[in-house]
């Protein structure tokens, strides 16, 4: 029990800490990125290149004045950032990134409702906004705070019957097993990258592909991200929810948002592209060697940092959408093409096993 | 007026086509030469009839050009020149033997760069450089004096050397030893 306790402690702290580094060097990347999108160059005078930008990002948000205006209602005012934050932390807790290290399995807490908790965290997300905007008490995050709210309530509606189709073909909401049956069957996403090819992958590809499709845009609506962004909006809302918040506050929300998107690009990794596994051989199977077991938290960060890439070059390609349609696209295009998605793939699992 | 909307064919209505031609857009930006200038190392070349900063200058032989006739000082718009006149003595040799400016500070903080004391200027004494980035940590600092402004402008080699020529002038008319 107190190893369990002790090693569990080890887990979170192990996770927690790079996460939070990751998080940093991620606004760095979302920097570079932009700024070669634009022609230009980016940070590059502290440290070598620019290496040391998150630091010096951080100590200033740190030492700013933390100003809370007169007109705010003061306890959500405190709270909202806090509650932006943590489910993000907290979606990290059922993630496998890795296989095994000696007998202990990579992955905080093996739930067996891994995803469906997942679910329920990424809805608190939305409250963190949301009491932002209520707290603010000034029109541009009441703004923001109205759209997010309906935003990510209808998009969470998509994502949840998105992902219905992958557990019924895997038949648990485990995400251990999730990437168990990955690392025999093939990638959902990309059913190709398997060890052993069978046709009933390529049966259930054009499904899980509009899952994924489906997944993913939904995922860019959770985070707020471009061209989702419209709690946001910077032309519109002058910084939507977080107009009025400065310093450490201000900073928490943007690492929330950040967290956000690493949790769920994990999520994607998970649930679409295998995880930690690579379809060559020896590393589709839990590690043996506490070198193998390296290799697939490498493998894993791999996939994330690429999907983080995705992420943050989308942000620098598309106009954000008008409210209308972005409503319309939730609720009369990824609604239903997500329930017919999971009625054919219901049909094509009845056929195949009658 | 009415604009008509353009109806849209079921593939531009998808999406797709407008997502593939962003990452095209984007990625074909990202491996372009950047136009970012690294300011303080590198610096852009100042075009000729730049507009800088004011500065006194001397003539070739070393001698102030200024005569402190107050004329710059005059026409200063804000009001960033001033000038204290009986100054020592020139040489004898040359015409302008009565005037030289005692004191000659320009407030750098004041002046707005706008040429007006360059252009009024009889003695062609002082001239707008190149130099566009002053800096300095008190007020005071920024008032340049008479040693300071001279240093700065350096020798002006004009052709005309109105001087010269007059005392040239005096010379053989038998008016001067």
């Amino acid at each position: 029990m107190f190893e369990y306790v002790a090693y569990t402690l080890l887990k979170i702290i192990c996770v927690v800490l790079p996460l939070l580094g990751m998080v940093a060097y991620a606004v760095l990347v979302e920097r570079k990125v932009s700024a070669f999108i634009q022609d230009r160059v980016g940070p590059n005078r502290v440290g070598p290149g620019g290496i040391l930008q998150p630091l010096a990002d951080g100590f200033k948000f740190l030492l700013k004045e933390d100003y809370t205006p007169d007109h705010v209602r003061k306890v959500y005012f405190w709270l909202a950032p806090a509650i932006a934050m943590i489910p993000s932390l907290l979606t990290i807790a059922v993630i496998p990134f890795g296989s095994n290290l000696g007998r202990q399995k990579m992955v905080i807490a093996d739930l067996n409702v891994g995803i469906l908790y997942t679910f329920g965290i990424v809805s608190l997300g939305v409250y963190g906004i949301v009491l932002a905007g209520y707290a603010a008490n000034s029109k541009y995050p009441f703004l923001g705070g109205i759209r997010s709210s309906a935003q990510m309530i209808s998009y969470e509606i998509a994502m949840g019957m998105s992902v219905i189709p992958v557990f019924m073909i895997i038949g648990s909401l485990r995400l251990s097993d999730v990437i168990a049956y990955q690392a025999q069957n093939g990638w959902l996403a990309l059913p190709f990258m398997s060890p052993n090819q069978t046709a009933s992958t390529y049966l259930l590809w054009p499904f899980t592909l509009l899952s994924f499709a489906i997944f993913i845009v939904a995922a860019f609506a959770e985070t707020n991200r471009l061209p989702f962004d419209l709690p946001e909006s910077e032309t519109e809302l002058v910084g939507g929810y977080h107009t009025e918040y400065s310093s450490l506050k201000f900073g928490l929300f943007f690492m929330g948002e950040y967290a956000a998107m690493i949790a769920i690009s994990a999520m994607m990794v998970v649930l679409f592209l295998g995880g930690w596994t690579l379809p060559i051989s020896g590393w589709y199977e839990p590690a043996r060697t506490p070198l193998m077991g390296v290799a697939h938290i490498a493998v894993f960060l791999l996939k994330l940092a690429l999907l983080m890439l995705l992420f943050i070059w989308v942000r620098w390609m598309l106009p954000r959408f008008r409210y209308d349609q972005l409503m319309d696209l939730g609720w009369r295009r990824f609604i239903p093409v997500a329930l017919a998605n999971i009625v054919a793939t219901a049909l094509v699992l009845w056929f195949r096993s009658a | 007026m009415i604009v008509q909307r353009r109806k849209l064919s079921f593939w531009e209505r998808l999406y797709l086509p407008a997502i593939i031609g962003g990452f095209k857009v984007t990625l074909r930006h990202f491996f372009r030469k950047k136009v970012t200038m690294q300011y303080p190392e590198e610096k852009w070349t100042v075009p000729p009839g730049y507009r800088g900063a004011p500065y006194l200058v001397k003539n070739p032989e070393g001698r102030t050009k200024c005569v402190s006739c107050q004329l710059c000082e005059f026409v200063c718009p804000p009001k960033a020149i001033r000038i204290t006149p009986p100054g020592p003595p020139g040489a004898p040799e040359v015409g302008n033997v009565e005037k030289a400016p005692k004191e000659f500070e320009i407030d750098m903080l004041r002046c707005i760069f706008c040429g007006y004391c360059q252009e009024v200027c009889p003695e062609e004494a002082i001239f707008l450089m190149k130099d566009y980035s002053l800096t300095g940590e008190t007020r005071k600092e920024l008032i340049y004096n008479k040693e300071k402004l001279l240093a700065l402008g350096g020798i002006h080699h004009d052709k005309i050397r109105k001087w010269e020529k007059k005392a040239a002038e005096a010379i053989e008319q038998g008016m001067r030893p």
